[in-house]
């Protein structure tokens, strides 16, 4: 009698505790999270276990996450290059070349973007909603439809196999976007204090580089950050303005690792790791601020 | 004494980040000087990019100052006596005439148009062939060597400019401007969004109504004329639109990818956001790790689950195989269930993800939607953190069950996040093939293409101009139609462009 008690009063506190979340459903919650996780996670790993697999055992039918006898050949050979094959590695070449190329195109973009969207947020000019419906829709046009005129364009003016070229295509895809990102920015930050600087003597242009900027630097970091993303691994755009190996960009890059089935599965593999690290190390370190960034453009329009 | 150990404090920060990056460099030179002969990079490609790119920039920042130098005196500053008037506003006419015929000049060199030979034409490309001049007497002349001509004409260019802006600005006298402020801020996107994005697509429009193609050298042979686009579209709509897909197949399979591909993000994104949506313990660590699709480079992740769709050695079949011989196994062992099993085991085995179509579709379905869900997850999350808890409060005061409350209070106080997601979502869903490229190629037989991988191979793999053009002006409008009837049925950009 006395443990049946018991065991009901484990029952109703585990399954209808009065407030909260039952410990029940926490560990529903949980499991649910963890599954999720290990979904998100495990194709991640196995690029991992690729990268560790020795030369001769790439192809095999084994899940295991750390594979035997793993070595960190591929690694060396995708940094330092193969003597014995009497390769070069270009995988510094490819990044450098992304870099160049994503850093330029970035600080283009978020400054005409920083700049614009001002004007957007605090002034009431003739055109300004065209303009910003303008904008968006510049959204609706497919990657691939303003690829055709502009790889024509750059033909003319000789720029196809060029990373000037490449700068070019990119530096005005992110802007639009931006601009609305950071105008919602800007519209959250209180009209009042420019006034008050205006009333001080401030002028309107002051007023923008020592108030707003500063105050929006965390939000221009994400657009920075956002513009270098799309463009750090872009990969179709590239492909039809560099054809010369010299000029890859690692997306470029290590599809040519991808292309060849066996041998160079773990280089590309290895490479893939040395690349996503930083990147998702960053991403995951601006997450925070990336999804305030995200949301409140949207939630303010 | 304070005094010392404030400017202590202030460049001790400074001093030890320069240490440390010199250590970095240190440690790096160290690990990499060995190996040097077997990296295909040195400083020497570095500096000459530094060099091309600095260039560049400049190149941009010096016309656009040009471009605002020059707006900025029509709207900020008025001449000061009738004479000065018609001196500003004849060199500012003739700045702007300049500025005109050099765009149509570059429409001219790029082919958007064909001026026809004669005087007009001379007229149009006057400033470029007369900059053009300068060099050649810069050169002839002795003045600079052939290789600097190019830079020192576009000095005394600049010098020229400079000094016009001077005089202008001593003729005249400041004028208090409202909006010209807005305008001045504003133009340099502007010129970069005319430039680059409503550029190509007039040049789109035109490509259209033309029978370019490789035949023709892009557009240098082209003819144009309404017939050519009438053709475009009825190829189109009846011929193949890369080697033997048809348009309505294929158009058909993007609403399904994108409607699918959608659904997913959202619910999934949905369930993600509720799940982590609640005070618990680890949250952080569980976002940390579902937002991993999202981080890796996309790039990556699509060649990555390429491999993992090999027949033999990709996770799935392999997962798949074990499956299969696990119920075989079973069926064996166990005579309870046997007929179960071993139908069970007849039907779960690998699959060729490759070679059949709807395994393919399904296997790029399985890409992208991994790929999105962790984006919607993360954009519901911020919305439903910005609900306030006195709603629920209420509600729970008044008897509502769970899904009563998520029904009338989560979902509509969403709907100013979910509308834009939605959208966008939609939009970049229904262009985006990037994970169809690198994963399938659109293979087997353009079984798993949509329409712009269609477009991209009409364009890049059979140069079909002319009909590619004509392709991305009808998948434009389909999207446009979309989304003017999103928002009008839910009113959705109206309090954002106020």
């Amino acid at each position: 009698m006395k443990k049946q008690n018991v065991l009901v009063r484990f029952y109703r506190w585990f399954f209808f505790r009065a407030r909260g979340d039952s410990p029940f459903k926490r560990l529903l919650v949980h499991l649910l999270l963890i599954i999720a996780c290990v979904i998100a996670v495990y194709p991640v790993l196995r690029v991992v276990t690729i990268s560790l697999r020795p030369n001769d055992t790439l192809l095999t039918t084994s899940l295991r996450i750390i594979p035997e006898n793993a070595t960190l050949d591929n690694y060396r050979e995708v940094l330092f290059g193969a003597p014995e094959k009497n390769r070069q590695s270009d995988f510094f070449l490819w990044l450098w070349n992304s870099f160049s190329v994503v850093m330029v195109t970035s600080i283009i973009s978020v400054a005409l973007a920083a700049v614009s969207a001002y004007a957007f947020s605090r002034f009431r000019f003739k055109g300004r909603s065209a303009g910003l419906v303008f904008l968006f829709t510049t959204q609706m046009i497919p990657a691939g439809m303003l690829l055709l005129p502009l790889y024509i364009m750059l033909a003319k003016l000789k720029m196809i196999n060029s990373s000037l070229g490449l700068i070019i295509a990119y530096s005005v895809s992110s802007v639009p976007l931006t601009i609305w990102m950071l105008k919602g920015y800007y519209d959250t930050i209180p009209v009042d204090l420019e006034e008050a600087a205006l009333i001080d003597g401030a002028s309107r242009m002051m007023t923008f580089t020592r108030i707003i900027l500063p105050l929006s630097s965390p939000s221009l970091a994400i657009a920075f950050l956002f513009s270098f993303m799309g463009g750090w691994s872009e990969y179709l755009v590239a492909r039809v303005v560099l054809q010369k190996n010299s000029l890859f960009t690692w997306p470029l890059g290590i599809w040519t690792y991808a292309q060849q089935f066996t041998v160079s599965w773990g280089n590309f593999a290895a490479a893939s790791v040395l690349i996503a690290i930083p990147v998702m190390a960053l991403f995951l370190y601006s997450s925070k601020w990336l999804i305030s960034g995200l949301t409140l453009g949207s939630v303010k329009g | 004494m304070g005094e010392k150990a404030s400017i202590l404090r202030k460049y001790l920060p400074t001093v030890l980040w320069i240490v440390g990056l010199v250590v970095l460099y240190l440690i790096l030179r160290a690990v990499f000087a060995p190996h040097a002969s077997g990296i295909n990079l040195n400083s020497r490609m570095i500096l000459s990019r530094i060099r091309e790119v600095s260039l560049f920039l400049g190149a941009i920042a010096a016309g656009m100052a040009v471009i605002e130098v020059y707006f900025y005196q029509i709207f900020f500053r008025r001449p000061s006596h009738p004479l000065s008037t018609i001196v500003v506003r004849l060199i500012q006419g003739i700045l702007g005439l300049i500025a005109l015929l050099l765009i149509i000049a570059f429409f001219d060199l790029t082919d958007l148009i064909r001026l026809p030979e004669g005087l007009f034409r001379n007229f149009v490309l006057l400033p470029a062939s007369g900059f053009a001049a300068l060099q050649k007497f810069l050169v002839t002349a002795k003045i600079v060597s052939a290789g600097q001509a190019s830079l020192v004409a576009v000095v005394l260019l600049f010098v020229v400019l400079g000094l016009l802006f001077l005089l202008i600005q001593r003729l005249t006298q400041p004028r208090v401007s409202r909006v010209g402020l807005a305008y001045l801020l504003v133009i340099p996107a502007m010129v970069g969004v005319l430039f680059l994005i409503i550029y190509p697509f007039l040049f789109e429009i035109k490509l259209a109504f033309s029978n370019a193609s490789l035949g023709t050298q892009a557009t240098k042979n082209a003819s144009y004329g309404l017939q050519y686009g009438w053709q475009n579209l009825v190829t189109l709509f009846t011929g193949n639109v890369a080697k033997d897909a048809k348009f309505f197949e294929v158009l058909g399979r993007t609403v399904l990818w994108t409607v699918i591909n959608v659904t997913f993000h959202v619910m999934g994104g949905m369930v993600l956001a509720l799940l982590l949506h609640r005070p618990m313990k680890l949250q952080g660590f569980y976002r940390t790790l579902l937002v991993f699709p999202w981080a890796i480079p996309t790039t990556i992740a699509a060649m990555a689950l390429r491999n993992e769709f090999d027949l033999r050695y990709g996770f799935f079949n392999i997962m798949l195989n074990n499956i299969h011989n696990f119920f075989a196994d079973l069926s064996a062992r166990v005579t309870l269930l046997s007929p179960m099993f071993s139908w069970l085991a007849e039907n779960i085995g690998p699959v060729s993800w490759k070679q059949d179509p709807f395994w393919a579709f399904v296997s790029i379905l399985i890409s992208n939607i991994w790929l999105g869900i962790p984006f919607m997850a993360v954009i519901i999350l911020g919305g439903l953190q910005s609900i306030s808890h006195e709603y629920y409060e209420a509600a729970e005061m008044d008897g509502a069950s769970k899904w009563q409350m998520f029904r009338n209070i989560t979902l509509p106080l969403l709907r100013p996040v979910l509308t834009p997601a939605v959208i966008l979502g939609v939009i970049w869903t229904f262009n985006k093939f990037d994970v169809i490229w690198l994963i399938t190629q659109g293979g087997p037989q353009e079984k798993t293409d949509i329409l712009v991988s269609s477009m991209y191979k009409a364009a890049f793999q059979f140069y079909r101009y002319g009909f590619t053009a004509m392709f991305a002006l009808v998948i434009f409008f389909i999207l446009l139609g979309f989304t003017i009837v999103y928002l009008r049925v839910t009113g959705g950009l109206k309090s954002a462009t106020e």
